[in-house]
């Protein structure tokens, strides 16, 4: 059993000069047989796995990682967290994940740092005001909070923000969800990590899966670079690479790979208490707890597995930073990033039953993944223990672009595609 | 950022001169109208999404936007070549064979 957190253990393990805390998780050898295998320790295989165990009391379960735990695209996210989708099936689901935040922290006894600061999704066209009137009044009969803001308004909250008319795109308003906000990305893949392995989940890091096991249609196992580990029932939640081993199984997926761009400032004193987001400028900003400024770019237009993109897309993200907030202009950036996202063809994600008896994916949440972390987890889970969808994913399965009903959530994915 | 060549019009280019149009050679159902669901599907929406060495298409919009086929390395992000999308579909499908 790990440490349990609180003032008191804070309190003896400070007496102690902090020299008897223990590992959050345990780093066990892989067996050679387990009831489920997780493919890939991002944090939503990692909250897979978790409620696995804790839901549906399937423990003997190991989550296999080609790296490290929080190298992958669960630390290399804007850490933005809402639920504000147009569609009902997209809402519901996001709101599902939105509820398991709220009580995340302590049910993890992890603080993941979850910050309901508020969410502002600008618009500067007629189109866009239309479009976030009507997006609004669909998240407040789905039950989600949001409202739509006047530049007053917006003012008000972030008073750095220009909206005068003289931009060369001036803001005419905005979506606000006061519940969206941001969390810690990387305390979330811990926090879920340690509660998995408390539960008796074998996270096995530096383990790629480099091929599978299929008998009569029917999956029996994984080649791993750490050997054969056999199971009756995988689930792959690979986000970028899903495609690669889709294809081992014979199946094929409708997703492409991009690489997501990001870029941190030097830390500054506290000038945004708020997410801002623009979709017609392109760019989102907020300010972490260390405060430097956090800044999301587009996804890059071509394919690329690199973790990297190309400096045009982050200089063009700049530009619309600095045109919405003029004083940012001599802010020094420190760090770059690129994370490989998986991007579906209606900007929802597949979360599905294959035609792999016992193989399941979690996979197509492109630009958005980490707001859903704990609920994609979560009705994954289900999906597994059951061999049937949770009724929050079933709309999400991969037949869909076989019987044409998708999900068009472009409009309320937060990167244009 | 890398320098693409236009086959067409014969100069090499910045990326942001050019448009990413999606994987080459995607063959559209030879009869359409008895094509079944998950055929449609198929040539719709699933992609290859190689990693690795993969031939697709860019365009030349802020020069002769003419289309093209290129095939470049998704990983290293690497180009061996471009040409003409008539000239490619011939070393494309001798590739597929071998």
């Amino acid at each position: 059993m790990a440490n349990r957190y609180s003032l008191w253990s804070l309190l003896k393990n400070g007496l102690k000069h902090n020299e008897s805390w223990q590992p959050a998780w345990r780093s066990p050898q892989p067996k050679p047989r387990y009831d489920v295998i997780i493919v890939g320790g991002g944090g939503h295989g990692l909250a897979t796995a978790y409620y696995l165990a804790k839901n549906h009391g399937v423990k003997n379960v190991a989550v296999l990682e080609k790296g490290y735990l929080g190298g992958g695209n669960t630390a290399r996210n804007t850490t933005i967290v809402r639920s504000n989708y147009l569609w009902d099936e997209a809402a519901q689901l996001y709101e599902h994940a939105m509820k398991l935040w709220e009580g995340l922290s302590l049910d993890l006894n992890f603080n993941v740092m979850f910050s309901q600061r508020g969410v502002m999704n600008l618009g500067h066209t007629l189109q866009d005001m239309r479009d976030i009137e009507r997006r609004v009044n669909a998240n407040n009969l789905n039950g989600i909070d949001g409202v739509v803001l006047s530049p007053k308004e917006i003012q008000d909250i972030v008073p750095l923000m220009d909206i005068s008319a003289k931009t060369r795109y001036p803001v005419m308003g905005a979506s606000y969800q006061p519940r969206g906000g941001v969390a810690r990305h990387d305390a979330v893949a811990w926090g879920f990590a340690r509660g998995a392995s408390d539960l008796g989940v074998d996270i096995i890091e530096q383990c790629e899966v480099v091929d599978m096991i299929i008998e009569d249609g029917r999956i029996k196992g994984v080649k791993t670079t750490r050997g054969d580990i056999f199971a009756d029932r995988v689930g792959c939640v690979a986000a970028g690479n899903s495609t690669p081993l889709a294809k081992m199984a014979g199946v094929r997926l409708p997703l492409e790979s991009h690489p997501l761009q990001a870029f941190v400032s030097e830390s500054m004193k506290p000038c945004l208490d708020t997410v801002v987001m623009s979709n017609a400028v392109h760019g989102y900003v907020s300010q972490s707890d260390k405060g430097e400024l956090v800044i999301g770019a587009g996804i890059d237009s071509y394919l690329g597995y690199g973790q990297r993109g190309s400096p045009h897309v982050i200089e063009h993200t700049a530009a619309a930073i600095i045109e919405l907030f003029p004083s940012f202009s001599r802010v020094r950036m420190n760090r770059q990033w690129g994370g490989i996202v998986d991007v579906a063809p209606d900007a929802c994600p597949i979360i599905s039953k294959t035609k792999v008896k016992g193989l399941y994916f979690n996979c197509g949440w492109g630009t958005g993944g980490f707001k859903a972390t704990p609920g994609s987890g979560h009705v994954f889970a289900h999906t597994i223990a059951n061999d049937e969808a949770h009724p929050l994913n079933k709309a999400f399965a991969l037949d869909r672009f076989n019987t044409g009903h998708l999900i068009d959530e472009h409009g309320a994915a937060g990167v244009a595609h | 950022m890398f320098q693409i060549h236009c086959p067409h019009c014969g100069a090499t280019r910045e990326e942001e001169e050019f448009s990413y149009a999606g994987e080459a050679y995607i063959a559209r159902p030879a009869k359409p109208e008895e094509a079944t669901e998950a055929e449609w599907g198929d040539y719709l929406f699933m992609r290859k999404n190689t990693r690795g060495w993969f031939w697709e298409q860019w365009q030349h919009t802020a020069g002769c936007r003419k289309v093209f086929a290129v095939k470049r390395n998704t990983v290293s992000y690497e180009i061996a070549g471009t040409w003409t999308l008539a000239e490619g579909k011939e070393l494309y499908l001798k590739e597929s064979e071998a």
